[in-house]
């Protein structure tokens, strides 16, 4: 799967100093004129596992539309990977997506399709030949502890089982990105330990994860990075962080 | 794009159809009517074209000949005719004999005999078919030139009637052709539409993932171009049976008017409809849906 896949995606790129995400004064305004972020700063090194949190309106979600690609930045310049984001062409945006995986809250599965198809989905779109989905849907589902649940629709599965999937689908591809948007809000609280054990075990294999999350238990429970964000601005960010640092 | 990206494609844009199966089923219907409307004149128009294309080789020029002209003027006159553009085939020489005799048979019969000498003996003449009846008029006035013609006999009110009718058919055929295209451009466009609503989070997610905008409208457009192509198909079948049907039914309730309706073969009809038809489904399917997928799909 790697080399083919490699030329896919493109190359990864890193600045000197080894950071796969920078954003520089950036500021994304909407067409109100309220300002959703305003002038961040910020560094992310490969490898990574950051958490970021704030209140609703904190300007988070804008965060990962901007890394995502689905917005672009009013002001300054956001580096992905060796990626110019501000000025990267509408055409290029899907390869650029191929080297992040994204988890969402409400799973965002295909509900007509099994597990096997909702994770080959994500190879067929860039075009893996079927030989190899083959061979990689398996090993991944087994990453994620579903190897026996191919066959599942997801209305068959717990929230905890549906988000496993879509983390397959992030996966698959082999991105050196996650973003994770809420990925435990929809889960209880056994499950989202589950899914965070996961996401760590993926980060310790070298995926560099970004989540946006609630949930104070977990962020104070894993020692992260942590970033605050509050109307549109960093707070703080701290290393090793929590949740009590807020306000 | 790889054959298995390719096979993938037109899989979905199968899949989409099923998952979708009544608007597809409407669309499949509605193009298929239409498709079935546009059949059906275009058979009369095809029809219509060639009773009036024959009727065209009916109307004819007539030229006599001065008095006292010899055979070989009448020949060299005819070699003039024959390479006029505006004649179809060759002028048919009618000698004053046999023009006496078609006038006894047809008008007189035993009556005849009590003409001694043939009292039509200046009426030999050339019967010239026309390959085009709007060109009469050219013709006549060439002929009035050409030393050793006295007369020209010409049916101008036939030829008026029929060019007339000709451009009336084509202008008809084109408008109501375009009415049912645009119509049915926009049915097409609208099941994409619903397709594309339907599968809204479905085109959101692959485009998270990385998917390039070719790859999420192909199988829309594989979808559209599927169900112009069964549209087509349905009302190709019907008209295949009902044509000699028709005809049948026309020939024998209207068989005093036979030489005059020079019906053609459902084969002849469908050398051209086949494809046209065809044509015509795959083609709306695919300018309804590559419309609507470039105005929906904005991802």
């Amino acid at each position: 799967m790697a080399s083919r896949e490699k030329k896919k995606k493109g190359k990864l790129r890193l600045n000197p100093n080894g950071d796969i995400i920078t954003l520089e004064n950036v500021s994304k305004s909407y067409a109100t004129g309220a300002p959703a972020l305003n002038g961040i700063d910020l560094r992310i090194k490969k490898g990574e596992f950051v958490f970021i949190i704030g209140d609703s309106g904190s300007g988070k979600s804008t965060m990962i539309k901007l890394l995502l690609r689905e917005l672009v930045a009013s002001e300054g310049k956001i580096m992905v990977m060796g990626e110019d984001l501000t000025r990267l062409r509408h055409r290029k945006v899907p390869k650029y997506r191929r080297n992040l995986g994204i988890v969402f809250q409400d799973f965002r599965l295909l509900k007509d399709r099994n597990v096997y198809e909702n994770v080959a989905f994500a190879q067929r779109i860039i075009q893996v030949p079927t030989k190899e989905i083959k061979r990689n849907v398996p090993s991944v589902l087994s990453v994620v502890g579903l190897a026996g649940k191919y066959k599942a629709r997801p209305r068959q599965l717990s929230g905890g089982e549906q988000q496993r999937v879509a983390i397959a689908r992030a996966l698959v591809n082999r991105p050196a990105i996650l973003l994770a948007d809420e990925p435990t809000g929809n889960l209880d609280p056994d499950t989202t330990w589950d899914i965070m054990k996961l996401l760590e075990s993926i980060n310790e294999n070298g995926t560099t994860i970004l989540m946006v999350t609630h949930n104070r238990e977990i962020v104070d429970a894993m020692k992260k990075r942590v970033i605050t964000m509050k109307k549109g601005v960093i707070v703080s960010d701290e290393e090793r962080g929590g949740y009590n640092n807020e306000d | 794009m790889k054959i298995s990206t390719l096979f993938y494609t037109i899989k979905q844009g199968i899949v989409n159809i099923f998952r979708n199966k009544w608007f597809s089923l409407a669309s499949i219907a509605t193009i298929g009517a239409c498709l079935f409307l546009f059949g059906i004149f275009f058979c009369v128009i095809l029809n219509l074209e060639n009773i009036v294309k024959t009727a065209e080789q009916g109307v004819s020029v007539t030229v006599f000949f001065d008095e006292g002209i010899t055979q070989e003027r009448i020949d060299e006159i005819g070699g003039l005719i024959k390479n006029r553009p505006e004649v179809y085939g060759d002028p048919e020489f009618i000698s004053a004999d046999a023009a006496w005799d078609s006038f006894k048979t047809e008008y007189l019969g035993e009556y005849a005999d009590g003409f001694a000498e043939n009292p039509l003996a200046d009426s030999a003449s050339y019967q010239i078919r026309l390959a085009d009846v709007s060109k009469q008029s050219e013709l006549v006035s060439y002929l009035e030139s050409v030393q050793g013609i006295r007369t020209v006999n010409r049916s101008e009110v036939t030829a008026s009637t029929l060019t007339g009718m000709n451009a009336l058919i084509a202008y008809i055929s084109i408008g109501i052709i375009v009415i049912l295209l645009a119509v049915s451009i926009f049915l097409i466009s609208n099941t994409v539409t619903i397709g594309i609503s339907v599968r809204k989070e479905e085109i959101s997610i692959m485009k998270y993932i990385g998917a390039t905008d070719f790859f999420v409208r192909s199988p829309f457009v594989i979808e559209g171009m599927l169900i112009g192509a069964l549209g087509a198909i349905i009302p190709d079948i019907i008209i295949y049976f009902l044509y000699n049907e028709v005809i049948r039914y026309i020939t024998v309730e209207f068989n005093t008017l036979t030489e005059l309706l020079a019906f053609l073969t459902v084969q002849d009809v469908f050398r051209y409809f086949l494809p046209i038809s065809f044509g015509i489904g795959v083609g709306i399917g695919f300018l309804g849906s590559v419309t609507t997928v470039r105005r929906h799909l904005r991802v």
